[in-house]
């Protein structure tokens, strides 16, 4: 290769069942990606260093800041998105909670919190207060609603208990992601 | 923001990766978690003209003892050591530590090596190395080489690694019975670093008098410091008495070196030392107490 010439990679990422090709510079970030190669623009980049979690997506089963994943890192992985929640036009019961319970104000944060959200109930399916607490500490959300969306979460764990659903939302290999 | 381009390779073992390194020496720089590496990167703090990404890396994620050592592969990631059920259980200071590094979401993909290798003063793991006496397990292009914690941290984002050398494994004595440790980390708010913390790990005899004390500050110094003053007055002293560990604390007070920043002045944060130093002994000896191995 040239003296500065950065090649391109091929990269091959799922998000939300759907798979996506693309050559990309290496240092795309994952975010990018997502919202520019994907399309999908409900994951918000917000500070952009790795502290408030608006970019949270999941990642082979686990919550990453995507804005500090090179999409080149995420190649093969198994990305789910805000835009993986609804199913069949029905809400995700983490959604649910944030309508039911006020859980958001300019509602910035909601994509990456109900990602956590959704990462939290996967682990726990029924949290304490503390523990709600902890998990979402990487989250912030500067009109600081916390406690309607520690009620969010709440409402979504007695409502995933209550269906026995699987709070990952699962794909079947043909079916199309959204966006 | 979007970092400077480089070149990027992805190589599938460590020799290849050794033969990248030296290829490309100073230009190049490691890939593990990415979560201290891509910010400064974003910021244009470093801009690298190589990424050697080590996550294809097979065999660099573990966590088991054997042969004396609580062994760690460098590409462990922090949750795996914070949900290990043998660290929450044996090795109490490590799991505190971990427990407090950043928040849940950064600990999915942050790793043990790196926090180790990025030897930044506010991160929290070279305190801990330090206060167990780990080592450091290095390879290279002429093989293996293993490196004490004291030895590894040579300054502010400085280890003693050599060119072309590559952080394999992190090794902690295993848990004797009667042994434990404590960390104490005081933050401003949820997930930031440390305005200061200590790191303290004991082993009592059957007369509970201390046979190993080891104790390290973060974020007091360009580096992490080992209070080796501090683990000297302890040793063959009864732990019930609270005038040692007050001297001890002292000594923390006295090693510290920190700088006035946003997290606090220099006074507050020497005073902290102390505290902190204090409690953590408290705690380390009341586990070490109970601890039966």
């Amino acid at each position: 290769m040239g003296e500065g010439r950065k090649p391109l990679r091929r990269v091959s990422i799922t998000i939300n069942g759907k798979r996506y090709e693309a050559e990309v510079e290496p240092r795309m970030l994952l975010v990018h990606f997502i919202r520019e190669v994907a399309g999908l623009t409900g994951t918000h980049v917000g500070c952009d260093t790795t502290n408030c979690g608006a970019c949270t997506v999941l990642m082979n089963g686990r919550a990453v800041k995507s804005c500090t994943v090179f999409a080149v890192m995420a190649d093969g992985a198994e990305i789910v998105t805000v835009e993986g929640l609804e199913s069949d036009g029905k809400l995700h019961p983490v959604q649910e909670g944030f309508v039911e319970e006020h859980g958001l104000q300019c509602g910035f944060c909601t994509p990456g919190m109900l990602m956590t959200s959704v990462w939290l109930l996967s682990r726990n399916p029924d949290p304490s207060e503390e523990e709600i607490r902890r998990y979402i500490s990487g989250n912030l959300c500067r009109c600081t609603g916390y406690l309607n969306i520690v009620k969010a979460i709440r409402y979504a764990a007695r409502k995933i208990r209550e269906e026995g659903v699987s709070p990952i939302p699962r794909f079947t290999p043909e079916k199309p992601g959204r966006g | 923001m979007i970092p400077a381009p480089f070149e990027y390779y992805s190589p599938s073992s460590l020799e290849e990766a050794i033969e990248l390194l030296e290829r490309f020496g100073e230009d190049a720089k490691l890939l593990a978690g990415g979560q201290s590496l891509i910010p400064m990167m974003k910021l244009r703090i470093i801009e690298p003209k190589v990424i050697i990404d080590l996550n294809r890396v097979p065999g660099l994620s573990y966590i088991r003892e054997e042969g004396g050592f609580l062994r760690i592969g460098a590409l462990t990631r922090y949750y795996m050591v914070e949900e290990s059920e043998l660290v929450r259980r044996r090795y109490p200071l490590l799991h505190e530590a971990v427990s407090q590094i950043a928040d849940p979401v950064v600990r999915n993909m942050g790793t043990v090596g790196g926090n180790v290798c990025h030897s930044d003063p506010a991160n929290d793991l070279p305190a801990v190395m330090l206060a167990y006496g780990a080592e450091m397990v290095a390879v290279g292009p002429n093989g293996e080489r293993v490196i004490g914690a004291s030895e590894f941290f040579r300054g502010p984002y400085q280890t003693d690694l050599r060119p072309g050398e590559i952080l394999k494994e992190i090794r902690i004595p295993q848990a004797k019975p009667r042994s434990g440790g404590a960390y104490l980390k005081l933050e401003r708010r949820a997930g930031d670093f440390a305005i200061a913390a200590s790191a303290v790990q004991v082993v009592l005899d059957s007369s509970d008098r201390f046979e190993y004390v080891g104790i390290a500050l973060t974020s007091l110094g360009p580096t992490a410091i080992r209070v080796d003053a501090a683990e000297k007055v302890l040793l063959g002293r009864s732990s019930s008495n609270l005038s040692s560990i007050n001297e001890a604390a002292e000594l923390a007070y006295k090693a510290a070196e920190p700088v006035s920043d946003l997290r606090g002045p220099e006074w507050y944060k020497r005073e902290m030392a102390k505290v902190l130093t204090k409690r953590a002994l408290l705690k380390a000896v009341e586990r070490a107490r109970s601890f039966t191995g």
